[in-house]
């Protein structure tokens, strides 16, 4: 029985549930800091 | 906290000024806006660098086990987010301290982070093990101590997120929450320890505190590298997540002011 499938579901799994992660987090960053720069830019330069 | 205004979350409440100074300094979202916006990029990418070295040592150059063979290269996924789960749910029950002892304001809102994240770290622990556990046990799931508390684990992490979003009231729902994750601690020690009170299929911890590691140093140090790696991921993501929060509260804080002075006008 090769084992090679088994490692390789792993790896995917270790790097894609982190990187969807990281991608969503930055995302939400990034949309919060753009509505908050449109509402009031002077809070923007304080969360930068 | 829906509605409140960004600096009234500044300033803890004056009775508790005294016995927790220190630790409301950090407290301070703007404070923290700042020195996570400097800190986070060197974060991240040290983070990334460390998977990338760790994994690509793990999976090509460290050496194969006697007698799992190739198998053994998914514990260098396997073992950092099982670490994770259990330290990341550990970190929950600290802010829920400081959420339920000092009303923390940054508190509440990195334990509404944590328990999203460390519910994807516990349901990966999960899912490795199962493909570890095929080739190995020749099975997917066994009802073993170890793996039926870690699945708990994961249970309360998703209870974590459904009751503090259960609420009208952000702040009952931040405190249900908190109240939740203390409880919940009791199961720590249970997955630490279940491998030595019961007669388990999955095998002792590898890694001792009290001891020397029971593993190659070939394979100790790849390992030692991804738990780093996946360890500044997780602190980064969740600093990420609360830094939106942070900025989200502050947007909703604006917009219910202007919307009160229109009212008002």
């Amino acid at each position: 029985m090769t084992h090679l499938p088994f490692i390789v579901a792993s790896y995917a799994l270790g790097i894609l549930i982190p990187g969807a992660y990281a991608i969503a987090a930055y995302a939400r960053m990034r949309n919060a800091r753009l509505r908050l720069a449109a509402i009031d830019p002077r809070q923007h330069r304080s969360a930068r | 906290m829906t509605g409140v205004d960004a600096s009234s979350v500044v300033s803890p409440p004056p009775g508790q000024r005294s016995a927790g100074r220190n630790l409301h300094r950090f407290a301070n979202p703007g404070r923290f806006l700042r020195i996570s916006g400097a800190v986070l990029p060197w974060l991240a990418a040290t983070a990334l660098a460390l998977i990338a070295v760790g994994l690509t040592w793990g999976l090509f150059f460290a050496p194969a086990d006697w007698q799992q063979g190739d198998a053994v290269r998914i514990i260098y996924i396997h073992v950092p987010a099982a670490w994770l789960a259990s330290g990341g749910y550990m970190a929950l029950a600290v802010c829920s301290v400081l959420s339920l002892v000092w009303r923390h304001p940054l508190a509440d809102l990195a334990a509404a982070e944590i328990s999203p994240v460390g519910a994807g770290f516990t349901a990966l622990c999960l899912a490795t093990g199962s493909l570890w556990g095929k080739p190995m046990w020749g099975a997917w799931w066994v009802w073993d101590a170890r793996l039926t508390s870690v699945l708990v684990l994961f249970f309360l992490y998703i209870g974590h997120v459904a009751l503090v979003r259960a609420f009208d009231d952000p702040v009952r729902g931040y405190r249900a929450g908190a109240i939740l994750a203390l409880i919940g601690v009791v199961n720590l020690p249970i997955i630490k320890f279940s491998v030595d009170w019961w007669n388990t299929l999955h095998q002792p911890a590898t890694i001792k505190f009290t001891g020397a590691p029971t593993m190659f140093v070939g394979m100790l140090w790849p390992l030692m590298i991804c738990l780093l790696g996946y360890t500044l991921a997780f602190v980064a993501i969740v600093v990420a997540r609360t830094r939106a929060a942070v900025m989200e509260r502050r947007i909703r804080g604006l917009l219910m002011a202007r919307a009160a002075e229109d009212t008002a006008a």
